[in-house]
């Protein structure tokens, strides 16, 4: 008699769950890779660029790419009108591109988690007072108001991303709002209450964890606008300042060098476009995993 | 109805108040005093400085300037420019016509591509054609259109020569300006080729200023359609024997356009936004171009007005889709 041993399968943990649904989307490991791509540019910027991003070869100006007639593989995808590398210069934008993302990304979701937190729990008329404010918000373009508050503050990067960050705001109140209220009528929360916890403890430890799900998606699509509209304030000249390595900024410097040299707006603005779109596509892919609607 | 209609109307005047209140301590955010802002670099005397101070009302106590300003406001009174000293809002009347057309073409030229393409990767979910549409839709969506402004330059502009460089309408054309819309003045005018040249001149600014709410409109009206397209009526329909292109058009897309009415409605916001960039590129005489150029010049009045008007353009416009939303759907309009 053969014996046959039957092991149970073992449960995925949450993590494995979430990859299994995640990598079956290949945009959005496509994404997930060139994230990780240009992070690591932007960490190692000063192993990886070949140059200085401000160094200017006044014997190289405006070299057209490597592979062209006339182009230097020392200047992989050509030169400026100062003759600065403009390879360098997109890797070192990388590095302030990433970080403006990550702090106005941190900034409007800490605010809009307290903001939405609050009004969700509290209802009533602070709720009230919170949505009719972030309604105001939303009445704007953001980058409207992103316009009009560096216009106030003057343009500078720090200004910039904060203006960022206080346009993406509404997005995040919203959201952390609507899913508060609706794990508020939940038992688990109710029991909570019933045990003794106290405001705090139910807002922090209770409901926001379980209405982290949207607001990951959304963080990551507050990303990718606020690298566009970083670098749409950078190409208004209102967001970071020559000599300053930054994408959009690269773009309306080589403005009258168009017509001469394609390579100049080209190769920023594709930069640009492909980390948008993987920020985009990594959104998309996290929202299939995290939906759990979807998942069935 | 008409509560509902109340309703939604009462919602805008809080709405209001706040982008009132926002412009107006816009301008007192501005580091230094209003007045010398206002002379810029030669200064003022201490008496032509109080003086003026009276006279613009900055004498007075904060709450009696912003209800003098939402009073002006409310008569069409946003003040005058720094640099021209017209009125804020005779230059606005002038140069919005300008935004119309370009915002307007735009708007046709994503709705004409956008929604068949989305229509399209709905019928054939799953094909090749899918795939490259939202391929497509979600690179239109993550486009820095300023970036794709000098790229279609450069390709149709400056290297095939197809489509002028920038501008509304050839220098060798005079054209009166009967309604602000070049289009129409165009045609109106006698001279001959002025029509083809401004809409030659519409083109590429068109394609850039649409790119974005294209891309929004083909995901949305594909989303929508496969929704659609999953309901038992159109099943039955199918099972009667209607022809497929008739169940598509007819039955689904009729149902599956309300969301997309919506969101094409909700365009006008990037459309605005977007016009600052692509304007600036293709210097079209329009608002946004008039805004940032007020925001190098510290033109504070124009900055202060353009983004109020431009607020409540948009406010209005939201209303209208909401409204129009109760009125083809009834669950919105009766829910609380």
């Amino acid at each position: 008699m053969s014996s046959q041993t039957v092991t149970a399968p073992i449960p995925k943990t949450p993590l494995q769950e979430f990859w299994h649904y995640f990598s079956t989307n290949k945009g959005a490991v496509a994404g997930l890779s060139f994230i990780v791509l240009i992070c690591f540019m932007a960490i190692f910027a000063d192993f990886v660029a070949p140059h200085s991003p401000s160094q200017q070869y006044r014997d190289a100006l405006l070299l057209p790419p490597a592979w062209l007639q006339g182009g230097n593989w020392s200047f992989v995808l050509g030169t400026d009108d100062v003759g600065r590398d403009i390879l360098s210069r997109l890797i070192h934008g990388s590095r302030l591109s990433i970080s403006v993302g990550i702090v106005a990304v941190t900034a409007s979701l800490i605010m809009g988690i307290l903001l939405g937190l609050i009004a969700g729990y509290f209802k009533g008329m602070i709720d009230t007072m919170i949505m009719r404010i972030v309604d105001i918000m939303l009445a704007m373009p953001s980058l409207l108001l992103a316009i009009a508050i560096v216009a106030i503050l003057g343009p500078s990067i720090v200004n910039a991303a904060l203006a960022i960050s206080i346009v993406s705001l509404p997005h995040y109140v919203r959201l952390t709002r609507a899913a508060t209220m609706a794990e508020m009528s939940k038992d688990y929360v109710t029991s909570s209450r019933v045990i003794g916890a106290g405001p705090l403890r139910l807002m922090f430890i209770c409901i926001l964890p379980n209405c982290l799900a949207p607001l990951i998606v959304q963080a990551t699509l507050g990303f990718s606008t606020a690298i566009l509209d970083m670098a749409a304030l950078g190409f208004l000249g209102l967001g970071a300042q020559p000599p300053t390595p930054e994408w959009g900024s690269m773009l309306s410097d080589a403005l009258q060098f168009v017509q001469r040299a394609w390579w100049v707006v080209t190769f920023p603005g594709l930069m640009i476009l492909i980390t948008v779109l993987a920020f985009n596509l990594m959104g998309d892919g996290l929202r299939d995993a995290l939906d759990p609607k979807l998942k069935q | 109805m008409f509560q509902f209609i109340f309703r939604r109307l009462s919602l805008v005047v809080p709405t209001f108040i706040g982008i009132t209140l926002l412009t107006f301590t816009l301008i007192r955010l501005i580091p230094g005093d209003p007045i010398e802002v206002m002379a810029g670099e030669r200064g003022v005397s201490a008496e032509r400085h109080a003086e003026l101070s009276a006279q613009l009302g900055f004498d007075q106590p904060l709450y009696v300037q912003y209800f003098r300003y939402v009073g002006g406001v409310l008569q069409g009174d946003l003040g005058n420019s720094l640099i021209t000293k017209e009125p804020v809002m005779k230059e606005f009347l002038t140069l919005f016509p300008a935004t119309i057309e370009l915002a307007f073409c735009a708007a046709v030229f994503a709705i004409l591509v956008g929604l068949p393409a989305g229509i399209f990767a709905a019928v054939k979910r799953g094909t090749v054609l899918d795939h490259s549409v939202m391929t497509f839709s979600l690179t239109g969506y993550s486009m820095p259109i300023f970036w794709w402004a000098l790229l279609l330059m450069l390709v149709f502009s400056v290297t095939l020569g197809w489509t002028p460089v920038s501008g509304r309408i050839d220098v060798v054309y005079w054209i009166d300006d009967v309604t602000g819309f070049m289009l129409i003045d165009a045609l109106l005018s006698d001279e001959v080729g002025a029509f083809r040249s401004a809409v030659a001149h519409l083109i590429l600014p068109s394609i850039v200023l649409g790119t974005i709410p294209m891309a929004v409109i083909a995901r949305m009206t594909r989303s929508s359609m496969l929704e659609v397209l999953s309901e038992d009526y159109i099943r039955t329909a199918r099972a009667k024997g209607i022809a497929p292109w008739r169940v598509i058009i007819i039955h689904a897309l009729r149902n599956a356009l309300i969301p997309v009415i919506t969101v094409i409605g909700l365009q006008v916001g990037i459309l605005l936004s977007g016009a600052i960039l692509t304007e600036t590129v293709f210097a079209w005489p329009g608002i946004g171009k008039w805004l940032i150029e007020s925001i190098g010049r510290r033109d504070y009045p124009v900055v202060q007005g353009g983004i109020l008007i431009v607020a409540c353009i948009i406010i209005t416009v939201n209303l209208l889709v909401d409204i129009a939303y109760g009125i083809v759907n009834p669950r919105i309009r009766h829910s609380k």
